[in-house]
Order: C-alpha cells, then sequence, then structure tokens
C-alpha cells in the first residue's frame, strides 16, 4: 500500500481543511439551534409552505423546528454539498493529476502495475472521503450533545449514511472520468457534482422532471425526505452503487490501455 | 540474450507518425548509444519499451521478456531517467528516494546515500527548491539506487555541469563492468562517442543506421578547405567529373550482435562535393569522391592552402541529418 499512503500523505493538507470547514459550519449551526429554537414554531411554518422553494430543498417534508428537521435541512446542504465537492475533487484528480503533474511517468517507471495503481488510488480516496465523514460525524456529534436537547440519532446516523453513500458513488463516477482526462479536472469535478445537486432541485420542483432521481444520488440523500421517512431508498442506493461502478470499471478500461504522456 | 529488442516496432499517434518498423537489437552489457535529433522518435521509442505507450504494431523486449505481458516484472530490472525529471510537489529528496525504493520493494539505503555523496546531492531539499541540475540528480539515483540489469536513459547529462557529467559517466561506466546494459538516448554526439560501443541512428521515426561507434563515425568523406584562385563553380565541376562516386557518409553494416540491417548512411548521392561553403578567401567542403582526382584538379590552380582532414562524428551526424541521409 506505498502508493495508498503515499496519496493519503499528499492529500492531507486538503483533508484537514475541507474536514475543518464542513465540520465547523455545521456545529455552528447545531449551536445555533437552541437560540433559534425558541423563534421555530413561526419560522417553521414559514418554511414550510414557501411553495416550490420550500419543495426544492425538501423543507415541506419536515418540522423545521425539531432537531432533527433542523440538522437534515442546514446540516444535510453543508454536508451533502461539501461532502461531495471534496469526494469528486478526490476522485477526479487522483488520476488526472499525475499527467498534469508530469509525474505519471515517474510513477509508471516502477514495478507497479496500473491495475494496482488503480486500486491504491480509489482505496486512498475512499479513505480520505471516510476520514472527512468520520470526523464531520464527530465533531457533529459533539456539538448535537453539546447542546444538552435529547438527539435523534437515528435520523441523524441514517442522513450521514446517506451523504456518505452519495460521496462514494460521485467518488466512483469521478474515478472514471479522471482516467480519460489529461488535464482540467478539478473544474469537471465540481461541475459534476454541482450539476448533480441541482438536478435533485430540479426533481423536487416538478414532477416531470421526477425521473432525474433516479440519475443523481442526491435522490437517496435528501435528508428531509430521510428524516421523514426514517430511512433509506434501497432501490435508489442500489442503483447508485451501479453507476458508481460503473465509473471504477471505466477507470480500470480506460487506465489500463491508456497513452500516457 | 539482448537487453532491448524490438521487432518491426511501430508506434503512430493518430495519423502523427512516432517510430516506424523499428528493429534495434541491444546485447547485454553492451554501452549503446541512440542518436536522432529531436522529434526523431527516440523518447517514443524509450516509452514504448517501459509501456507507457502502447506500441500501434511489432513487438518489443527488454531482458528478454515481452513489454506488455511482463511489463511489471520487467521494470524490477530497469532504471529509467527521462529527460525532464518530474517529482512530486512539497516531498523532498529523502522522500522521493525512498518512496522510489518502497514502490521497488527494495532497500536502497545505501546505495542511495551512497550515490548522493558522489553526485553532490543535498537530500534536505524540497523539489520546488532544486534547480534544474538538481532534480536530474535526483532521477539519476532514483534509476540507479536499485542496481538495475538495463539502464535507460533520456538525455541524462542535460542540466549537469562538466564535473557532474564526468562523475555520472563514471558511475555508469562502473556500472557497465558489473555487467549493467546501457541504453543512451542523447543528441550530444560527443558523449555516444566518447561513450558507447555501438549506437543506432533514428530519423524520421525510422533506425538509419546501427553499428559500432568507430564504424558509424568511418567515412571516405574527407572535410577540405581550400583557398587560392579557384571559384564555386570550378569546384563543383569536380563533382561533375566524379559524378555520383561511391563511398560517401557510410558505415552502417548489420549490427554486429545480430541487429538491424536498417542499411546505411549511404554513399550514393553524396559522392563529390556537399556542404560547400565560403571560407574567407577560400573554400570548404565534404569531399567523398576520388582524392587523386582531386589533388590533380587542384593543381590546375593556383593554391595558397590545402587542408584535408577526417570530419567529425557530429559533422557527420548532422551534415546527414540536414540533407537526408538516404541520399534523396
Amino acid at each position: 500500500m506505498t502508493l495508498a499512503r503515499h496519496e493519503l500523505r499528499q492529500g492531507r493538507t486538503a483533508l484537514l481543511v475541507w474536514s475543518a470547514a464542513i465540520s465547523l459550519l455545521m456545529a455552528v449551526c447545531v449551536l445555533l439551534y437552541p437560540e433559534m429554537e425558541g423563534n421555530m414554531e413561526n419560522v417553521g411554518d414559514m418554511f414550510s409552505s414557501m411553495g416550490s422553494f420550500s419543495a426544492a430543498f425538501g423543507m415541506d417534508q419536515v418540522d423545521f423546528g425539531a432537531l432533527e428537521g433542523f440538522y437534515a435541512v442546514e446540516c444535510g446542504n453543508i454536508l451533502g454539498l461539501g461532502g461531495a465537492f471534496f469526494a469528486a475533487l478526490c476522485a477526479i484528480t487522483a488520476l488526472e493529476k499525475e499527467e498534469r503533474g508530469h509525474t505519471a511517468e515517474f510513477l509508471l517507471a516502477h514495478p507497479i502495475s496500473r491495475q494496482r495503481i488503480l486500486s491504491e488510488k480509489l482505496a486512498a480516496s475512499l479513505a480520505q472521503v471516510a476520514l472527512l465523514n468520520l470526523a464531520v460525524l464527530a465533531v457533529s456529534s459533539a456539538s448535537l450533545v453539546g447542546i444538552g436537547k435529547e438527539v435523534p440519532w437515528k435520523g441523524i446516523l441514517l442522513v450521514h449514511l446517506a451523504y456518505f453513500l452519495l460521496q462514494a458513488e460521485l467518488l466512483g463516477i469521478c474515478f472514471g472520468i479522471s482516467a480519460f482526462l489529461r488535464r482540467g479536472g478539478m473544474g469537471v469535478g465540481l461541475g459534476v457534482a454541482a450539476m448533480m445537486y441541482f438536478l435533485q432541485i430540479l426533481a423536487n420542483l416538478s414532477e416531470e422532471a421526477g425521473f432525474l432521481k433516479y440519475i443523481t444520488p442526491f435522490g437517496y440523500a435528501e435528508g428531509t425526505k430521510i428524516v421523514a421517512e426514517g430511512s433509506l431508498d434501497g432501490g435508489l442506493i442500489l442503483l447508485g452503487a451501479l453507476y458508481g461502478l460503473a465509473g471504477i470499471a471505466a477507470a480500470f478500461w480506460e487506465y489500463c490501455r491508456k497513452d500516457i504522456q | 540474450m539482448e537487453a532491448v529488442k524490438t521487432e518491426r516496432l511501430t508506434k503512430y499517434y493518430g495519423k502523427a507518425r512516432g517510430i516506424v518498423g523499428l528493429d534495434l537489437c541491444v546485447g547485454e552489457g553492451e554501452f549503446f548509444g541512440y542518436i536522432g535529433p529531436n522529434g526523431a522518435g527516440k523518447s517514443t521509442t524509450i516509452r514504448t519499451l517501459l509501456g507507457l505507450i502502447q506500441p500501434s504494431s511489432g513487438k518489443a523486449y527488454l531482458l528478454g521478456k515481452e513489454i506488455g505481458k511482463g511489463s511489471q516484472e520487467i521494470r524490477k530490472e530497469v532504471g529509467y531517467l527521462p529527460s525532464e525529471a518530474i517529482f512530486y510537489q512539497g516531498m523532498r529528496v529523502r522522500d522521493i528516494l525512498s518512496f522510489s525504493a518502497r514502490l521497488r520493494k527494495a532497500d536502497c539505503q545505501e546505495e542511495a546515500e551512497r550515490l548522493c555523496r558522489r553526485l553532490d546531492l543535498d537530500v534536505s531539499k524540497r523539489v520546488e527548491e532544486l534547480s534544474f541540475g538538481n532534480r536530474k540528480k535526483a532521477g539519476i539515483i532514483c534509476a540507479l539506487q536499485h542496481k538495475p540489469r538495463l539502464l535507460i536513459l533520456d538525455e541524462p547529462t542535460s542540466g549537469l555541469d562538466p564535473l557532474m557529467q564526468r562523475e555520472f559517466f563514471q558511475i555508469l561506466k562502473e556500472r557497465k563492468e558489473e555487467g549493467a546494459t546501457i541504453f543512451l538516448s542523447s543528441h550530444i554526439l560527443s558523449e555516444i562517442q566518447k561513450n558507447c560501443t555501438r549506437a543506432a541512428i533514428v530519423r524520421e521515426g525510422k533506425m538509419i543506421a546501427c553499428d559500432r561507434v568507430e564504424v558509424l563515425a568511418r567515412t571516405n568523406a574527407k572535410r577540405v578547405t581550400v583557398h587560392g584562385d579557384i571559384t564555386a563553380s570550378q569546384l563543383k565541376g569536380i563533382c561533375g567529373q566524379t559524378g555520383k562516386a561511391a563511398g560517401g557518409i557510410q558505415g552502417s553494416v548489420p549490427g554486429a550482435r545480430g541487429g538491424s540491417t536498417q542499411g546505411s548512411i549511404s554513399g550514393a548521392g553524396v559522392g563529390g562535393i556537399r556542404d560547400l561553403q565560403k571560407e574567407g578567401d577560400g573554400f570548404g567542403f565534404l569531399y567523398a569522391g576520388d582524392i587523386n582526382r582531386l589533388v590533380r584538379v587542384l593543381a590546375g590552380h593556383q593554391i595558397t592552402d590545402l587542408s584535408i582532414s577526417e570530419p567529425d562524428l557530429e559533422e557527420i551526424f548532422l551534415h546527414y541529418y540536414l540533407d537526408g541521409g538516404d541520399g534523396k
């Protein structure tokens, strides 16, 4: 696992910065909740009755005044978008950065197969995403306990699990794209993550666009829906896993035969 | 066993030519030079041999193993120095060397320290702090520290000062004495002439010659400088008299170790006078015809000075690249 360790070392600053940023924002949101709780009755009604806007962000499905609903909307958006961006960046640059930085020649001159390179880089990306999620969960849990309210652990853990699965799917898709790129990966990665997020908003806005939830991983990682239903959508998760695996398979197919520049 | 062998190796990048039908053969333990101008296909050959790019057709073997099928095993015993050594930003030289050794699953610490001392490389420096020459040194150590059986070096001396170049070639000679094969790609002909036993010349993706260096350098063309009462047209007249004299810049024969018979730096069309240059009140040119005829013709003129010497290897190759070695 020499290469995986090398990847983790190379990516540790980014991991620390992203973990700290997302954790801090989520902790601030949680810590603000007790102060906002008293005013939440009216705010909750207002947020759930803003028509399309409420539907777009799933706020019509939960009680925004309750800790669970508040967490699903506020923290869900922070972790959903932040985590998606981080996972996409990790994966999209994993292979592309070697050619962009002209280090591919150095790496591939060593007795390491391309399959091994792919496996270790994928493992390192997945480990980074898992570490980010663990760090965020740890800080969020501490802040939830810290505010002294009764914590609806099931809903909150399901939200975190759903976002981890979303990130894993995006990671697989972006890893596949990375194998085809020689440069410009960061923009593509951020674009893919943002596009998936907005596809879910479109899916929520219009019934005709509802099919989009079968495309975007945000379809099964909608915090408000998870909290409201108390479960994850197994079918959508399975479909998402297939997309992620297809991305990984594409990476293996392309990278093992491509000419390295 | 051949350390490097290619059979009709061809690589096209889309429609662009990389190398075409390359038949190359380097024996184990040889110090082999690979010469060609920029864009001739030297790096394409090396990158194909290392499995970085897939050949369009043909086969290649390193240390008896076919590339593609056994690339990973092959690279265990190969040290490669790219023309531009680029490493991961933020890493120190010692981390780079250690990372390279761990990728090879080898303990190279002792040899790495020895090489660093000889090449005077500070291992505590970060990659981004290294000059081009020091990056080259780090690349050399990465390529050598595991004591490979085959060294593939692409323009290895660019960026090294003369003292370091001398030390580097001393190290290579020691490795050769220990049995390593050295495949040196360069367009610095003097370093090929000084260090290599055999060499191949590649031009426009094709190998145009492959032989012992002294054979490649041997030619019956002479560098002639003449001063006196003679004009360019009179000199060209010698060419007319000698016609398409045989000879010229030649010297390639089939590889001594069963290598390629890519032809020669043929003399066809090179006979007579070439590369005619005005030099002060006289002329300089390469003459590949009958020397007696030249002397007889010059004797009919008022000549104040005449020198006839061997052209150096660099001149031969440069002339050859510029004019087209196939004599067209």
